[in-house]
């Protein structure tokens, strides 16, 4: 893992700076607010795949003339970004084209910033209106708003649908209706007990998440991990993507009314949540990763792992086979490159766009070895997400297979964080590809060693604008499987 | 026995078999999938439980509201008596024509489409759209196959169509009868809501057609729709039953005769049912847009069968 080149920069040469860094080929991971009670800072954080690099400019903001220059004109992620910041922590992005609410809830006070150091519980107030959807207007045009409340067993998210007949010329999703201050509950924990938390901020990822924010405290401490303890990280994940991959295959079949799919791919799924349960002690997986260490209990059955690889091929090419299935799939909402690119998607939705973007490769942790291989696809359509999966699925599997042989009987070992007193500054950065793409946290520690700040940048955070922009020309039956085939966090959007 | 007792006989086997022909659909497939399935007998539970309910109706919904579910079960029951499940004998006052019945069909589609867009809510309204869509493909479809089958019988009675088939089985199989049937089973699993035209199964409200419709029905107004819909569907496929093979159904009002066409039928039904069921197992849903190209392909077939009838 490489150091973070860390830089303080002024608000006026923030713009410069950002602009050079994503012409030499940086991208916005995070951005991240801080309060730090005499002032604001606000973080910027951006990574170069290539050689790993980092690069952090720490921008220092007066709280009582508390804005930064808005770079929504350079990078769309960091506009939405800054749009977060302004909710959160009350930070101005001057100049930014939409400075609309973003995670504030209709109802919270415009004024009220949940990361300033002295709020308290928010007073709900009537709903601003701050934050109108787009109107569109035309002959025939009508609008179909769905949710936040849905029929099926997910999570809320209100969908505004403009559609002339049945197709959909646009889509705005309000999200953030499960705010739940997970960032805010960081601050005070030791390190150690902030493993807890960052086990929930995604139930479908409490590895991924876990492992980006160990890694985090490791960084920021100087904690070296053993190389049998990454190994067995290197192993949680791709348990974690296989379980994930082959539950949305499934989904995504009962999505075209071919139920039979889901069935079984339910059925491998099941086999490998006990397989986690065996693996770790719990089904997602929680409780093997420390601060420091990774402990398992049991290594996986290679038998087990050959018999869901096996099934999980069987079922794709059922799926394949089947020309209604195809025909479905098959140029239903297409994300073009350039889009994908554009809008900094990440994961599984940027590959099967042709984006080769892959943080096991870009930010290792842990050398996978031959057997991996990054999977891209071109066209971007749900049949190229399908198959994205459908691959990286049959990879993950065969890296756990290896996995298990490397670490030959080694079952890791557990470790706590030293809570030693420090310099005043110190942050840790991680990269982690969780099953939905590059997770990324920043941690830093107070004096104590306490946690002062986690900021979490979950691969959803990026995703969710691309499915709108994925939409235009969509049908809406189409939409539940456009919507399934991007699969993005509710939890892990909305910390 | 006289006609109508036979046709009041005919409506209660019907009005009774109707749940258990969704619970065998769907217990079949459960089987077929891997899965238990909730049993047979659980739309039955389904309906006891929904009776007991007191419906509620959305604020700003009119008579409709209250009519529709009335409407579709009474069209429904209409459409029970004059298809030649049991018996071909025909009501003295009805005449058991097939253009009657389609009509009838049509009132029930009609009164479930509006009951859709009372509430006013986007689904019921896009479930409404696309029903009116394929009911509108459906209809020359029924008309041209009704056609064929008439041809050789001089006759559109339904019941007189049936008992020709009886009595001369050699026409089940010429080339005009079966281009019909084949293109009715189309229009059946269309008028349905089956797969691959429309998911029973489905939670995703913006992909339902039937299911958008009802979204907003509750209690004892949703258990009349839900009978409602399965009785067509049970109607429709004894009818396919019988045009297919009739053997069994009665001509006469006799005991014995009703006893035997009854049990006959609940087994042509139920194997025809366990077939839907299976058959959808291996099925996914078309984009909404190619529906019509499916439906196309059936009145091809229909419009062949009215030219094999004549030919032939």
């Amino acid at each position: 893992m490489n150091a973070v080149d860390v830089r303080t920069v002024g608000r006026d040469d923030l713009v410069a700076q950002v602009q050079g860094l994503l012409a030499d080929g940086f991208r916005v991971a995070l951005v991240a607010g801080h309060d730090d009670r005499t002032s604001l800072a606000v973080v910027y954080v951006l990574v170069k795949g290539v050689d790993d690099s980092r690069v952090e400019l720490v921008v220092e903001v007066p709280a009582d003339d508390a804005w930064v220059p808005s770079l929504a004109g350079l990078d769309f992620a960091t506009g939405r970004w800054e749009r977060a910041l302004r909710d959160q922590l009350g930070v101005e992005p001057v100049g930014h084209p939409r400075p609309h609410q973003l995670v504030h809830h209709a109802h919270w006070p415009d004024d009220y910033h949940p990361l300033r150091h002295d709020v308290g519980q928010p007073e709900p107030g009537p709903n601003t209106g701050a934050f109108e959807f787009a109107p569109v207007d035309g002959d025939g045009v009508f609008e179909v708003p769905v949710g936040p409340v849905h029929a099926g067993m997910i999570a809320p998210g209100h969908f505004r649908f403009s559609v002339v007949g049945e197709t959909i010329l646009q889509m705005k999703a309000r999200l953030w209706f499960v705010h739940r201050g997970m960032e805010r509950l960081f601050q005070g924990c030791t390190p150690d007990e902030g493993i807890a938390l960052a086990e929930r901020v995604a139930g479908d990822t409490a590895v991924g998440h876990t492992l980006a924010y160990a890694m985090a405290v490791e960084d920021a401490l100087g904690l070296e991990v053993a190389e049998q303890d990454r190994a067995a990280r290197a192993l949680l994940c791709e348990l974690e993507r296989a379980y994930n991959h082959v539950a949305d295959l499934g989904m995504l079949g009962n999505d075209v009314g071919f139920g039979i799919l889901n069935v079984h791919a339910s059925r491998l799924r099941e086999t490998l949540l006990r397989l986690n349960d065996q693996v770790t002690g719990h089904r997602l997986a929680r409780g093997a990763i420390s601060i420091g260490g990774t402990s398992l209990r049991s290594l996986p059955d290679p038998a087990v792992i050959r018999h869901v690889a096996d099934e999980a091929a069987q079922l794709v090419d059922i799926a394949l086979g089947h020309a209604v299935v195809v025909d479905r799939f098959t140029g239903t909402a297409t994300l073009h490159h350039d889009d994908a690119l554009a809008l900094g998607t990440l994961g599984y939705v940027a590959r099967a766009s042709g984006v080769d973007t892959d943080a096991r490769r870009d930010h290792p942790f842990y050398d996978l070895g031959a057997e991996f291989a990054v999977v891209t696809e071109t066209p971007g359509d749900v049949m190229a997400r399908f198959t994205v999966r459908a691959r990286e699925l049959a990879c993950s599997l065969t890296l756990v297979t290896t996995l298990t042989e490397h670490l030959a009987g080694n079952l890791g070992s557990t470790s706590t964080a030293p809570l030693e007193p420090g310099p005043a500054r110190r942050s840790g950065l991680s990269l982690v590809e969780g099953w939905r793409g590059t997770i990324c946290h920043r941690v830093e520690l107070d004096p104590t060693g306490h946690l002062a700040r986690v900021a979490i940048a979950d691969p959803s955070f990026a995703n969710w604008p691309a499915l709108s922009v994925a939409l235009a020309d969509t049908i809406v039956p189409d939409f539940p499987l456009a919507n399934k085939s991007f699969n993005l966090s509710y939890s892990g959007n909305d910390l | 026995m006289s006609a109508v007792a036979a046709v009041l006989v005919q409506l209660c086997v019907v009005v009774a078999a109707a749940p258990g022909v969704a619970g065998v659909t769907r217990t079949v497939r459960a089987r077929a999938e891997g899965r238990v399935g909730a049993g047979v007998l659980q739309p039955y539970r389904d309906l006891r439980k929904l009776f007991a309910k007191r419906p509620v109706q959305a604020t700003g919904t009119s008579a409709v509201t209250l009519l529709a579910p009335v409407l579709l079960i009474a069209s429904s029951m209409v459409v029970a008596a004059l298809v030649p499940v049991v018996t071909t004998l025909a009501l003295p006052e009805i005449p058991g024509d097939l253009f009657v019945v389609v009509s009838v069909l049509l009132v029930g589609s009609v009164a479930v489409a509006l009951l859709g867009l009372d509430a006013g809510s986007a689904f019921g309204g896009m479930g409404s759209s696309r029903h009116m869509m394929i009911a509108a493909l459906v209809e020359p479809t029924v008309l041209v196959a009704v056609l064929a089958l008439s041809v050789p019988v001089g006759s559109s009675a339904l019941g007189q169509i049936v008992a020709a088939r009886l009595d001369h089985p050699t026409t089940i199989a010429s080339p005009g009868g079966l281009l019909a049937v084949a293109a009715l089973v189309v229009v059946v699993v269309a008028e349905t809501g089956r797969l691959p035209v429309d998911n029973p199964a489905t939670h995703l409200e913006l992909t339902m057609v039937h299911e958008a419709m009802v979204l907003e029905a509750s209690g004892r107004d949703l258990a009349w729709i839900e009978l409602a819909s399965w009785l067509r569907l049970t109607v429709l496929l004894a009818l396919v039953a019988n045009l297919l093979a009739p053997w069994g159904v009665a001509t006469g009002a006799g005991v014995v005769a009703l006893v035997v066409a009854v049990v006959a039928v609940v087994a042509k039904i139920a194997v025809l049912a366990a077939g839907l069921g299976a058959v959808e197992v291996a099925l996914a849903k078309l984009r909404l847009f190619r529906v019509p190209e499916l439906l196309a392909g059936s009145f091809v077939l229909a419009f062949l069968a009215v030219t094999a009838a004549y030919l032939v």
